[in-house]
């Protein structure tokens, strides 16, 4: 760093890494807790509800919000949307590391994490939804780690494997949107198999459809949030091209969620008629069900068709965020909060415990520390100087 | 079962055993489980609530010693269900619609003819044998509780205290007192015959019956007939059964049905997208070079 270690060390303290600390101060003595006593010594530990917001927020909604790589990846390679290209390995990234950290958060929540693999080499359940998550979020983290591999390469300045790594690159994003097509919609089929568990607006058949579609603006979304982000704290790691283009591309990745929103708001309107559900909208769930369609899918899509009509940016990001907030209260609805939404003390099982709170928000700090990490060093928001027109 | 290997194969050697496991999945359209297989006629009528059922079912399994004892009244204040240490559990309830006095129902496994818990499994832990159990076998579980997730009746339990070794726990129908020609515990351990070890096909015979007889005395309904495809334990009650917590908003098929569709469009979708998306990026490509 070529500055004496005090001085280093005085750099980091920041408001930020300051509040980092403390959440990891907190948080990684509560998952070194889980393993030693047990979930229940984390989380309400119940045999009714067996998944908490571990899953509910890392497994379900975390992969929806990673759909950033296949989404940015098949625009750009298969579509030919050739002008959004700075932003594609961004969107791999991000989608890579969210798989990432998916599988970190189901590694503290099952029982024997050192079996991960049994799906896969041990013994094969293929009647189950789970198993066919289990295959495709593997096979899908390897390809997302191909399909990020040239940025690595770049950085370790390994031009031949390079050369490789950027041959495969239309084979492995068809790759990606066959895995990512399936498991997305697989997250939501999971659900398929309570149908007396889930409250009857959310159950549908079309479950898998939600699931799916959803992803596909929630990736759009998350690309425009976490490109907002690092431009405005990780500027000086971005290239000109990047910055210059940044507000035109938001706002055309913004058309492209807005006209997904759209869709999926109608899907959700033919899931509702479809099942005849119409006599529970006038309920107290039909009320929960109506403010997550109409504020949380139709309001930043109204949004979103505002900022693309004035073609601005700014108004295009806040539905971005909002959007995301309304995905993730969709995947919290299905697996927690509307899931044995008629047992008694309901309430108190879907707030988690402070432990299990620090342990996601631990995860998820430590998810951002190694993001920036990256980015800090490999060229994401930026073309190498070496390698013009990366792949 | 047979719909469960048909889909193994599809899974295990992918798209070029699609013919052979629909002709599969054809002949086994009507596989009604195994002929011969045992079940339970829990009679709701009959149930003092002594618990006996409750204890005979710990010393079987060898569990640890119940927080409070087998003969004490006051846990039917609040409703239980099956935990990691006690397979069964009794519950009491004061039906509005009821005789005059509590009814008591006994809660644990059901042992579903395709049992919901099993088609979860992704490492398939889960056996439904010939006999009937559904057992379960720790040697494979990696602790994921999508069992639990999908068993409709809450009856896997889990043991959250366990840090590195955590297994799922239920009834296992005592498997292997019924096999060395036994009867289970908590049959053979009720002094009102309330819970009766049989054939399933006899007991419903036998259900059946006693709805016929008495029509004052039951509601017109075996509960585990029908429900998720029938289970192996079946009920026979005074009152409405959802008067006593059973789910009554169940679909008939079994549960494997829900995802049937969505996993045979798996195939499907890794044969088409190559080829669609195939397409699309040629189309790009003409495009160029055109211009």
């Amino acid at each position: 760093m070529g500055m004496p270690l005090a001085e280093y060390v005085r750099t980091l303290v920041t408001p930020l890494n300051v509040l980092a600390a403390a959440i990891l101060a907190y948080g990684i003595p509560m998952i070194v807790i889980r393993f030693t006593g047990g979930l229940s010594a984390v989380t309400h530990a119940s045999n009714e509800y067996p998944w908490s917001i571990l899953l509910g927020w890392g497994l379900f909604s975390g992969v929806p919000l990673s759909a950033t790589g296949y989404v940015m990846a098949t625009a750009v390679y298969i579509f030919g949307f050739k002008k959004y290209h700075p932003l594609v390995r961004l969107g791999v990234l991000t989608g890579f590391m969210g798989y990432l950290f998916a599988v970190i958060y189901l590694l503290i929540d099952i029982g024997r994490p050192w079996r991960i693999y049994y799906p896969m080499a041990v013994s094969y359940g293929p009647t189950s939804v789970l198993f066919l998550v289990a295959w495709h979020v593997a096979l899908y983290l390897t390809v997302q780690l191909l399909e990020f591999s040239p940025a690595i390469l770049e950085w370790l300045h390994s031009r031949r494997v390079r050369r490789w790594a950027i041959l495969i690159t239309v084979a492995m994003t068809i790759a990606g949107v066959i895995l990512s097509t399936l498991h997305q919609s697989a997250l939501g089929a999971m659900f398929l198999l309570a149908p007396g568990k889930v409250h009857p607006l959310w159950y549908s058949a079309l479950m898998p459809v939600f699931f799916f579609v959803s992803s596909i603006y929630a990736g759009l979304a998350m690309v425009i949030a976490v490109s907002t982000v690092l431009a405005r704290y990780l500027r000086d790691r971005a290239d000109r091209q990047y910055l210059e283009t940044l507000d035109p591309l938001t706002v055309g990745l913004g058309k492209g969620a807005c006209v997904v929103l759209f869709v999926y708001f109608a899907l959700k309107w033919i899931g509702v008629a479809h099942d005849d559900h119409w006599g529970l909208l006038a309920t107290r769930p039909g009320a929960w069900f109506l403010a997550e369609l109409l504020l949380f899918v139709l309001a930043p899509a109204i949004v979103l068709t505002l900022g693309v009509k004035r073609q601005s940016a700014r108004i295009v990001r806040a539905g971005a965020f909002w959007a995301l907030a309304g995905v993730i209260l969709n995947r919290l609805n299905v697996s927690l909060i509307m899931f044995n939404w008629n047992l008694p003390g309901h309430f108190h099982q879907i707030v988690p415990p402070m432990r299990e709170a620090g342990i996601v928000l631990a995860v998820a700090t430590i998810h951002i520390i190694l993001f920036r990490w990256i980015v800090n060093r490999m060229p994401v928001l930026r073309e190498h100087p070496d390698y013009p027109d990366h792949g | 079962m047979s719909r469960r290997s048909c889909l193994k194969a599809l899974g295990a050697a992918g798209c070029t055993v699609l013919s052979v496991g629909a002709g599969k999945a054809h002949a086994a359209r009507n596989f009604s489980g195994w002929p011969d297989r045992f079940g339970m006629l829990v009679d709701l009528t009959e149930c003092v609530g002594c618990r006996g059922c409750e204890a005979a079912c710990n010393r079987a399994n060898g569990l640890p010693a119940p927080e409070v004892p087998f003969d004490e009244k006051s846990v039917f204040e609040e409703k239980r269900r099956p935990t990691a240490s006690a397979f069964t559990v009794v519950n009491r309830y004061s039906p509005k619609d009821g005789p005059r006095g509590p009814v008591y129902r006994k809660v644990q496994c059901n042992h579903c003819n395709e049992p919901g818990c099993a088609s979860a499994c992704p490492v398939r832990a889960y056996t439904k044998t010939p006999e009937g159990a559904v057992l379960y076998d720790k040697e494979l579980c990696f602790g994921c509780r999508y069992c639990m997730v999908a068993c409709p009746f809450y009856a896997p339990a889990y043991d959250y205290g366990s840090a590195l070794d955590p297994r799922i726990e239920k009834c296992t129908f005592c498997h292997e007192r019924v096999k060395a020609g036994g009867i289970p515990a908590c049959a053979e351990a009720c002094p009102v015959e309330a819970v009766r070890f049989g054939r399933r096909k006899d007991l419903i015979t036998l259900a059946r019956e006693r709805i016929r007889k008495h029509p004052g005395r039951y509601v017109d309904r075996v509960f585990g007939e029908h429900e998720v495809g029938g289970t192996g334990w079946l009920y026979l009650s005074g009152v409405p059964f959802e008067q006593v917590d059973f789910p009554t908003d169940l679909p008939d098929k079994p549960l494997v049905e829900q995802t049937k569709g969505f996993l045979s469009a798996v195939p499907l979708v890794l044969v088409l997208w190559p080829a669609v998306l195939g397409l699309c990026y040629s189309a790009k490509r003409y495009k160029e070079e055109e211009r």
